[in-house]
Parts: C-alpha cells; structure tokens; sequence
C-alpha cells in the first residue's frame, strides 16, 4: 500500500520534470528552429538522466 | 536523430518492396500462426484466464527461462503440450560443473521435479536452480516459501537469454564482418551493408564524436557501436512473438554498465580524478564531502542508472504490450469476445509501435550516456 | 529492492559478461576496425578530390589573370611595334621626301646650270656665226657697195647701228 502511495508521487514528480523539459526545450526550439536537433538531443539525455532516477526510487521502493 | 529515423525507415520499407518481400510475408504469417496458438490458449480450456493469472504468468515471461518455449496449452484430455525446445543446464554445485537438459525439470519450476545427478540432486524454483542438501529427497519450505534444506547454486546454463545473446552476437558478427569485407572490393557498400553503413556513420558522427571529441574518439567506438548494435537488436527482438527479454535481464543490463563503468574508469585522466577526489576551486572544507559525492555518483550512481533504465524500460514495455494482449481475457466477460479482442488489439497494436521507437531510443540513451561519460573522464580541462 | 536483487542472477551475469566481452573484441577485430578504416579512407579520399578540385580551380582561375596580363601586355607590345613602325614609316617618308627634294633642287641646277652653258654657247656660237655672215655680208656688200665712197659711209653706220642691238 505504502509502495504504491511513493510510487504514485515519484511518478507525479517525474511527471512534473519531463514536462518542465519537454515545455522548456519545445519553449526553445520554437525560439530558434536551427537549434532543433542539439536542443533534442540534449533533452533526450536530461529525460534519460530524470528517468533512471525515477526507475532507480520505484525499485528501491519495490 | 529524425532525419537519420526517416532515412532508415526509407531504406528499410524499399527493402521490403523490393528484396525481402517474400522472407517478410513468410515471417508474418509463421508470427500470425503463433499468435493465433496463443490466443486460443484460453478457449481450450488453458490456465491463463484471470487478472491474477494474468499477472503471473506476465512476470513469469519477463524472468529469464531455462527452456525455449514458444506457447503451451492444455488439450482436452487436460494434459499440458508445450511447444519449444530445451536448453542445456550448467550449474556450479558442491561437486564442480555439472550440466544437464532443462528438460528433466518436466516444464516444472515450483521445486516439485528432483533431479539427480552424480549423487547431487537439484530442483527449480522460480527459475533458479538449488542445490538439495546431503540427504534431502525433496525441497522443504518455511513459511516466507523460501527453501529450507537447498542452497542456491551459480547458474551458467545456456539460457533462453543467453541463447539471445549468442543468436544477436553471431548476427552481428555475420552482418557486419559481411560489410567489412564489401569495402575491399568497393567505396559504397551494396544490399544489407547499405542499410548498415548510415547507422554505423550515426553512432560515429552523431554519438561518440561531439561526447568524446575528435581525438579520442576512436578508441571507444569499437564499443559504442558493438553495445548499440547489441541492445537495439536484443530490443527489437523482444518485442517478436519469440518471447525474449534479454534487454529487460537485470543481470545482462548489469553486465552492460559494468563494461562501460570499467571502460570510463580505466580511461579516466589526472584531471578527471582530480575533480572526484580534490576538486579545484571549492573551500577545503567541503573537498571530502564532495569527494565522497563524486565517488558514489561515479561508481555507483551513474551505472546504477544505466542498468536500472534500459531493465525497467524493457521490462516495463513488455509488461504494458502483454496487459494490453491480455485485455482480450480479463475483459471478456464485460466488452464481450469481439469488444475486448478489438480493444487489445488496437491498443497493443499502437504500444507496440512506440515500443520500436523506445526499443532504438533506450539502445541510444544507453550509448549516448555511455559516450558521455567516457569524454567526461578522457576530457581534457582547461587549468583554472 | 528486495524483488530486484532476487531477480539478480549472477551466473547470468556471469556470462552475459563473458559473452559481451567476446563479442566486442570479436567485432573490433572483424567488423568495427575495417569498416572504420574504410570510411575514413573514403572520406579523406572525398576530401583530398575536394582539395584537388579546389586547387585546381585556383590554379585554373590564376592561369586565366596570367592569361588576361599576358594579353594586356601583349596588346601592350603590339601597340608599341605598330606606334614604332608609323613613326618609322613617317620618318622614312619625310626622309625620301627631303631627299628627293634635294636631290631635284640638285638636278635642277644642274639642268639650269646646263641650260645656261648651252645658253652661253649657243649665244656664242650664233655671236660667232653672225659676225662670219656679217662679215661675208659684208664682203659682199662692200664689194659690190664699195663703188662710191659715199655708200660706204652710209652702209657702215647702219651696220654698226643694227649691231648695237645684241
């Protein structure tokens, strides 16, 4: 019960995160287009970065 | 990284039309077959039909198995048939290597079947092998299900995984030593090598150049290109009716980042080392404590992440594509045949679309932060 | 935690390692490192015909300033040789013109000169042949005029009045 209560809130955090990354990195290609392909590029690996986090505390918790 | 997916799918539907038309469509149609088995595994009266069934027999695919099987059902006579082949069992006991076929263990996994060998006698339980104590006929348990008079022993069978690994690891071989060779007798590679050449150029270009630079680079694409090779085509195949989970093994994910742990910290320059265990620029107050941070991430953290992404991504893809292909059971009752058989397969149809995306996007991330990490400990900082 | 050691299995690990290990030193050997090497000799082959086109277009564009200078100089040189070569005609044509102009003043002179000589001559001769006749004139005359005293007086100066007249 407990578990799924902190999973719920690690995956509301991570949520919160990927959408800050997604919104801010589209917020910057629409910016400037030409930089399209770094700026997805980097968010990939951000979002990589903010997903094992996120997978690591689901299985500490699991 | 869409201009490179749009050139592939490019190349690889004017394969389809074109040369491999005929394999594709005899492919499709063995698939098809088995699907059909398995989804009238239930009507024939088989085990597979509730939400808890469901659920185990979900986790029961996404471990690792010692025999390969494409489906099982029960016949009218209420007796099991299971399609697939065995694999051998190479076990570490009290008595040295012992091996033997998993098709001793009769399908068995509950630690019912006792095997003896040389005087030593071993049983299967959720996919590990024990090791009975000395004396002991059969395997005894507490109350937590734990076995009591069996130890656990170091399991080195060929695998359904290994085999996985064994199969993609001779097709790369293949494919790319086949590519190698083309470049001897010309500039432009034809056929399959044409296909191959462009993801070959993506890794270097796009992955190992900008992460590690233009001097070192060369040294590590050797591995970059082998592990993206290696996870994109394990990926790929797991999400086939043959039913691997390579990718989705914790221990094989573990073996992944392990190499690349071994690869960043044996290439780590004086400056990268510096940076953990004295870094420049902050109060010396603080260098322990950020010392010990530093370590942990390096150490831990960061191929702790690795392995734990590309296992739960996998893991997790082939969990939602089986739910969602076992709507068609639990839903039945309340959608009805067509209703719930329909939804599942519209459903599962698309997860297993974005599934081939995450299947090339997790062997990217994997290599991308692999890349990274190695120019991390080669880079070389400018003196503050 | 727990669910994911338990899942952990280490002879797995075990040999998944062994396996990757092999595979990736299997592919470095058989498959990365030639194909590597492959592209990037194509691609510095790629680049060293770039490099060749681009010196050669170079080469091409100062071939064409030699070529246009060389003209410029030629037409230069040729200007000169024309411009010499009128000068020089000019002058030839002045030269023969003052030569031929002496040279007729000369032939002139020389025909004056002539012409005066023979003049004289002429003058002489007829000065010499007119006081012969006039002197058979005269022998005659006298002769036959010489019978009075008084027409020889008279003939005499009307001869040497018509004298007077050359």
């Amino acid at each position: 019960m407990y578990n799924l209560i902190g999973a719920g809130l690690i995956v509301i955090g991570a949520g919160i995160g990927l959408g800050q990354i997604g919104g801010r990195a589209m917020e910057g290609i629409a910016r400037q287009p030409e930089a399209a392909g770094k700026i997805s590029t980097n968010m990939i690996i951000i979002a990589a970065l903010l997903e094992g986090l996120a997978f690591g505390a689901l299985f500490l918790g699991k | 990284m869409h201009k490179f997916l749009s050139a592939y799918f490019y190349y690889f539907m004017k394969n389809i039309a074109t040369k491999y038309f005929h394999i594709l469509a005899v492919f499709t149609l063995v698939f098809a077959s088995f699907n059909a088995h398995a989804a009238s595994d239930p009507q024939e009266g088989g085990i597979v039909d509730t939400k808890e069934e469901v659920e185990a027999y979900i986790l029961h695919h996404i471990k690792d198995a010692h025999d390969f099987s494409l489906f099982s059902y029960t016949d009218s006579e209420g007796e099991r048939h299971h399609f697939g082949f065995a694999l051998p069992v190479i076990v570490k006991s009290s008595k040295g290597i012992v091996s033997f076929m998993s098709s001793e263990f009769h399908h068995d996994d509950a630690g019912q079947v006792v095997v003896d060998h040389n005087g030593m006698r071993f049983t299967k339980i959720h996919g590990k092998i024990y090791e009975l104590d000395a004396g002991a006929a059969s395997v005894a348990f507490d109350q937590e299900h734990h076995p009591t008079n069996a130890t656990q022993t170091l399991d080195l069978s060929i695998t359904k995984s290994v085999m996985g690994i064994l199969m993609i690891g001779i097709f790369l071989i293949l494919a790319f030593s086949s590519l190698a060779k083309q470049y001897r007798t010309k500039q432009v590679p034809t056929g399959f090598g044409r296909l191959l050449e462009p993801l070959v150029l993506y890794v270097r270009d796009e992955i190992a150049k900008p992460n590690i630079g233009e001097k070192k680079y060369r040294k590590f694409t050797g591995y970059l290109l082998t592990v993206f090779f290696f996870i994109w085509s394990l990926n790929l195949v797991g999400l086939t009716p043959l039913g691997f989970n390579v990718t989705g093994q914790l221990a094989v994910t573990a073996a992944l980042a392990v190499l690349t742990l071994v690869i960043y910290t044996a290439s780590g320059n004086k400056d990268y080392w510096l940076h953990i265990l004295w870094m420049p620029g902050v109060p010396y107050l603080l260098r322990p404590v950020l010392a010990v941070i530093e370590l942990a991430g390096a150490l831990l953290i960061k191929p702790f992440s690795l392995l734990v992404r590309l296992f739960a991504n996998i893991s997790a893809g082939h969990i939602v594509v089986m739910s969602l292909i076992a709507i068609m059971f639990t839903l039945r009752e309340t959608l009805g045949v067509v209703g719930a058989t329909s939804l599942s397969f519209v459903l599962s149809f698309f997860i297993t679309l974005i599934e081939v995306l995450v299947a090339f996007l997790q062997a990217y991330i994997f290599t991308m932060l692999s890349a990274l990490f190695i120019g991390m400990a080669v880079a070389e900082h400018e003196h503050h | 935690m727990e669910t994911l050691l338990n899942d952990f299995s280490p002879g797995l690990f075990l040999v998944s390692s062994i396996l990757l290990i092999a595979l990736i030193l299997l592919m470095v050997k058989f498959a990365w490192k030639p194909i590597l090497t492959a592209l990037e000799e194509r691609e510095t082959g790629i680049q060293n015909a770039l490099d060749a086109a681009d010196q050669a277009k170079k080469d091409m564009e100062s071939l064409t300033a030699n070529n246009d200078a060389l003209l410029k100089e030629a037409r230069a040189e040729r200007e000169a040789l024309l411009k010499e070569a009128r000068e020089l005609k000019d002058k030839m044509i002045s030269d023969a013109k003052a030569a031929a102009q002496a040279e007729g003043d000369k032939m002139l002179q020389q025909a004056q000169e002539a012409i005066e000589s023979e003049k004289k001559a002429a003058v002489a001769d007829i000065k010499k042949q007119v006081a012969s006749l006039s002197l058979a004139i005269a022998e005659k005359v006298i002769k036959s005029e010489l019978s009075s005293d008084e027409k020889q007086q008279k003939m005499v100066a009307d001869a040497l009045g018509d004298m007077t007249l050359n």
